[in-house]
């Protein structure tokens, strides 16, 4: 058995949590992504941030091994992504049918799919992690609600609690602050401190760059190049930010400083609240 | 009056082709409700419909070659239908053609060949009416242990991988980064689906197939909230559908595969209708119980 576990789950304790070599994906003729490189250390909170169509999700999906990068390497622990299954996806709320007939239970269970093999049902350990995970996201109240019938701040609530029953010691989220009010946008703030506090490296695609530089320890830069990524203050400087964001992005010089009004373009997700 | 139900409902069992007709039926009805939760869930309604098309020309050339009797048919349809589901899987992952214009493309293509081979023989308009539409009474018992057997065996496939055919039908994404093999899944549910139209072809016919797929899942999404649930109410209105079609069929003189299907349909419009929460007349009145509130 540790055998078939040491197979899967090798984490070079000393290695990155995620590192990036090179990595350019092309997509029929136009490239999604173009030799990016970077590494992150376990535990760190990064804000990708970058207009629509700069790469992110090409860039979460190439970490997650999903996608294999037309040239360069990903590494997390220091082997290749489909070896691993600590990769938590948090998708945007767009791309999942919410009308599916799944509670939230059921969502998070889901989760465990991966650590139960075939042909196995799952344990009261498994239900335990569930409660567990649901409760972190203080969701544990409404696991038997049919997931259309949440709030998006909630259903955003239980794909991470999907994540950490998962085991994810990588999460990546595809703008998960997206639309939602300001409370709900604490709430999950508020779990992504939790996330760092247990060692999750998480990476989260936001339009949002005040929260980005208030946030997270550490802000990447992205439009299909990798502009930069470092601390808050280095990286939010209008030579940067220009560069990722070109005609998208006005700056405007008050009595008080530059204020920068970025891209906010959401994809489709209306405004609404708990 | 109780009498005279149980009269009516035993009548027929003194046949012994209705007894094997019904078993049929039910066990038809059963898996086709089972494993279309996932053909609804996953929208493969169209794909279902075509691959139970394209099955025509297998049929039509183990007919021919077999001079008529219908003995073989069972495997020259299940060898034809396994075969064009992983053909059509290989196309609709493949990405070149846009998925059910591909399909549709293969599907008429197939059907046209089949009705080509089977007009070359005399008896072409009533062969290929029970090719189409089925002819349950025909049932023997070899058809009988046939039918149970690969029927269970799709049964327990589902069964066994649940879980996987959830996450690959919910969230394509997580099925991926939880290293889940989503292709073979996929495969092996085109397989089963191919499987359950062949065990069908008797009791619904090719043209009919599609709605003891799709009818009794979208009848029963309606009434529940969960998958095990959804599985077991469309298994209920499949099974129903199947014996009460039988007896209509039975008793108003109509062909059987129509009479199955229109039990479905008409429990699919009652629930449409009259469904708590999800029906038409629900959400009409709440929302004039909002408009005056």
């Amino acid at each position: 058995m540790a055998a078939i576990l040491s197979k899967r789950y090798v984490h070079d304790a000393q290695a990155p949590s995620v590192s990036v070599k090179g990595v350019t994906v092309q997509y029929d003729g136009t490239r999604a992504l173009d030799d990016v490189s970077f590494e992150l250390v376990r535990g760190e909170r990064v804000a990708v941030v970058g207009p629509n169509g700069a790469g992110k999700s090409t860039l979460f999906k190439v970490i997650a091994g999903v996608l294999q990068p037309t040239h360069g390497q990903v590494t997390l622990f220091g082997t290749e992504p489909q070896r691993h299954i600590c990769v938590g996806y948090v998708p945007q709320r767009s791309q999942v049918d919410m009308s599916f007939p799944v509670n939230v239970r059921d969502v998070v269970m889901m989760g465990r799919t991966g650590r139960l093999g075939l042909l196995r049902w799952p344990t009261r350990r498994d239900r335990q992690l569930v409660q567990e995970s649901l409760e972190l996201v203080a969701m544990a109240d409404l696991a038997s609600r049919q997931i259309g019938e949440l709030s998006g701040g909630q259903q955003q609530r239980v794909f991470i609690a999907r994540a950490l029953a998962q085991g994810a010691e990588i999460m990546l989220m595809d703008e998960p602050l997206t639309g939602l009010d300001v409370n709900s946008q604490e709430d999950i703030l508020h779990i992504l401190n939790e996330l760092h506090r247990r060692g999750v490296t998480v990476l989260v695609a936001t339009h949002d760059l005040n929260q980005a530089a208030r946030c997270f320890d550490r802000v990447m830069l992205l439009n299909r190049r990798l502009i930069g990524l470092d601390y808050p203050d280095k990286i939010l400087n209008a030579t940067l930010l220009w560069q990722a964001y070109g005609e998208q992005l006005r700056l405007v010089e008050t009595k008080d400083g530059a204020m920068v009004f970025s891209d906010t373009a959401c994809s489709g997700d209306h405004l609404e609240s708990e | 009056m109780m009498g005279e139900i149980i009269h009516l409902l035993l009548g027929p069992l003194a046949h012994p082709f209705m007894v094997r007709g019904l078993l049929a039926s039910l066990i038809v009805g059963i898996v086709c409700a089972v494993l279309g939760t996932f053909v609804v869930l996953r929208g493969m309604a169209f794909l279902g419909d075509a691959l139970a098309h394209t099955i025509l020309p297998g049929v039509a050339i183990g007919y021919l070659l077999s001079g008529g009797a219908r003995g073989p048919l069972f495997w020259w349809a299940l060898a034809t239908g396994v075969l064009t589901s992983i053909g059509i899987g290989a196309i609709s992952l493949q990405g070149q053609i846009k998925e059910d214009t591909a399909i549709g493309v293969i599907f008429a293509g197939m059907f046209a060949l089949g009705i080509a081979l089977i007009s070359t023989v005399r008896s072409y308009s009533v062969d290929l009416a029970h090719f189409l539409f089925g002819n349950v009474l025909a049932v023997a018992p070899s058809d009988l242990v046939l039918t149970a057997a690969f029927g269970g065996l799709v049964l327990l496939l589902i069964l066994a991988f649940y879980k996987e055919f959830l996450v690959i039908s919910f969230d394509p994404i997580l099925a991926a980064t939880l290293r889940i093999p989503s292709k073979f899944f996929h495969y092996l549910l085109l397989v089963m689906l191919a499987v359950t139209i062949v065990i069908s072809l008797q009791t619904v016919g090719v043209g009919l197939m599609v709605a003891m797929l799709v009818t009794p899942a979208a009848t029963s999404s309606l009434l529940t909230r969960r998958l095990p649930a959804m599985m077991a109410v469309s298994t209920a209105i499949g099974g129903f559908s199947a014996v009460a079609g039988l007896y209509l069929s039975y008793y108003a003189n109509i062909a059987s595969g129509a009479a199955i299907v229109l039990v479905c349909t008409g429990l699919f419009i009652l629930a449409f209708v009259f469904a708590p929460h999800k029906g038409a007349l629900w959400r009409a009145l709440r929302k004039k119980g909002k408009a005056f509130a």
